[in-house]
């Protein structure tokens, strides 16, 4: 049993991994919490469902396409609510509430669109089981599980290995001195925006597939959790935001496996509470030390 | 010629004038330094030219082109680097990450590689530490790795922002000696803005001195070595 919820552990880790790294990147950029980031996901979702559903693609195309327009979604937040703001100055303090007004339409949006109720969801993949001993694997649990660790492991590329990731470093350190390197840095943010817009994409088809479901709240909690995350690893931190996603996965599985369901919040966010007065910055957040 | 040209450059904070209409230029192949004290708006100065921030009036023209309201990361591209003022190096990038965004704008491999080296023999202590991340270098380390990056763009003009701050007199005086030797060995065209006039007017050609977003007196620095008013404002003798 404890192998089984391990795994059920890290495929839910996975997803919100995928969700973290939104808020992590964007974070590490702006220093703004991107408020929205858990609703981005939800419109990834609904759009995965719409291009198959409503536009007939197969799947190979539908969420490719999906992960675009939720990318130009995410551009486009930043574009017109985050980006006015900035130039003038203004505190991160008028960011955090536009994001949170962002929240808000996005949720109202889809609900005006989609209604409130439930969707099931494409289920163009049938679903299989295998047996290993006691432990009961899907397909779907597989696939979830590969693809969170294959796009992570990318996104761990392009940030370490090219010539846009390091961009994107430099302009987390110091968006001036980034610019005084030539780096179009207002690029760089919308890129920023743009990629982890498209992984929460990933991360909202997955939860549809996996739970058979969506719907124009389900943004709230899996935001909230994947923040949750975020802050666990360290939030800024790249590899913070993968191991917070898992931990809080594979925390609140066991959780509520050994102890209650009902509880299955509490845990994901009583491990929070707990690493931050041990550690205020974070699993891998860094303490910064300036030199003179 | 002049390479740089600045025409009644106007820069405001808010409704607080900082530049209220500067007038300068630096030739090609020359050291120029602005001195002045805290506040008179010499970093100011450099942010404007490097389109850091937005002016509220004036013309700045470089080698002939008006780059006024051009964006920062496009006036890299024509050849004016900023060395900032507190160093202002990628803490958590190693020497050489460092050293490559320099050159981000450049395509070719073998130029960058052949300038990394030039670097070096110019800093062999970035060689040796090439590896650590900035921040663990020391602040004079720190500052010539700044320098290094902005040489690393192939600038035809370097703009030095209070190369001397937050450094031991020794090291500044080491710092200083490099500054010297990029002219007079490479031709580098340099402003250089400081605080600390006794270095800058050891180091430059020619130097204005700004108070309060004004120039308000300029000449060779030879010159003004021996006037009496800058000797007690800014040299303390």
């Amino acid at each position: 049993m404890f192998t089984q919820q391990l795994i059920n552990g890290i495929t839910v880790g996975g997803i919100y991994a995928l969700i973290a790294l939104g808020y992590t990147m964007v974070y590490g950029i702006l220093k703004i919490v991107n408020f929205a980031h858990g609703d981005v996901f939800m419109v990834g979702s609904f759009l995965g469902l719409l291009f198959v559903q409503n536009a007939g693609m197969p799947i190979y195309i539908a969420y490719p396409a999906a992960m675009l327009v939720t990318a130009a979604v995410g551009v486009v937040i930043e574009r017109v609510c985050y980006r006015p703001i900035r130039i003038k100055g203004t505190d991160a303090l008028s960011i955090l509430i536009a994001a949170l007004g962002v929240s808000i339409f996005l949720e109202n949006f889809a609900q005006l669109v989609w209604g409130t109720g439930t969707h099931a969801y494409v289920q163009e993949i049938k679903e299989k089981n295998y047996e290993f001993g006691n432990i009961n694997l899907s397909n779907i649990q597989i696939g979830v599980i590969v693809l969170c660790v294959l796009l992570m492991a990318a996104l761990y590329f392009v940030v370490n290995k090219t010539k846009i990731g390091v961009a994107m470093r430099a302009t987390s350190q110091s968006i001036t001195s980034a610019q005084l390197m030539g780096i179009n840095t207002e690029m760089v943010i919308a890129a920023t925006f743009g990629v982890g817009s498209a992984l929460a994409c990933v991360a909202g088809v997955l939860v549809g597939t996996y739970y058979d479901a969506v719907y124009p709240l389900v943004g709230y909690s899996y935001g909230l959790k994947a923040f949750a995350a975020a802050i666990l690893g360290g939030i800024g931190s790249i590899p913070g935001a993968m191991l917070g996603g898992f931990l809080i996965g594979i925390v609140e599985t066991l959780g509520s496996a050994y102890i209650s369901a009902g509880y299955k919040d509490a845990f994901a966010f009583g491990i929070l509470i707990l690493v931050l007065i041990i550690r205020p910055s974070g699993l891998l957040g860094k303490k910064h030390v300036d030199k003179v | 010629m002049a390479i740089l040209e600045i025409n009644d450059l106007q820069v405001n904070y808010g409704v607080i004038p900082a530049l209220k209409g500067l007038n300068f230029y630096v030739d090609e192949g020359e050291v120029v330094a602005l001195i002045g004290s805290n506040g008179a708006g010499k970093t100011t100065t450099l942010h404007a030219i490097s389109g850091i921030v937005k002016k509220a009036g004036g013309q700045i023209i470089f080698d002939g082109t008006d780059i006024t309201n051009r964006k920062a990361h496009k006036i890299v591209g024509l050849g004016i680097s900023q060395v900032q003022e507190g160093r202002g190096v990628f803490a958590e990038l190693t020497v050489l990450e460092n050293l490559r965004l320099g050159a981000y704008l450049r395509k070719n491999k073998h130029e960058i590689r052949e300038d990394l080296m030039d670097v070096f023999e110019l800093f062999p202590r970035l060689e040796e530490r090439k590896s650590q991340p900035a921040g663990t270098l020391s602040g004079g380390e720190q500052q010539m790795l700044a320098i290094g990056r902005a040489m690393m763009a192939k600038p035809r003009m370097l703009l030095l922002d209070e190369p001397s701050m937050g450094l031991a007199p020794v090291v500044v005086e080491d710092i200083f000696r490099k500054i010297k030797m990029l002219n007079k060995q490479r031709h580098m065209t340099i402003l250089l803005v400081e605080q600390n006039a006794q270095m800058a007017l050891y180091a430059s050609h020619r130097a204005y001195v700004i108070e309060t977003g004004q120039i308000v007196t300029t000449g060779t620095s030879a010159e003004l070595k021996n006037n009496d008013e800058i000797r007690k404002a800014y040299l303390g003798l």
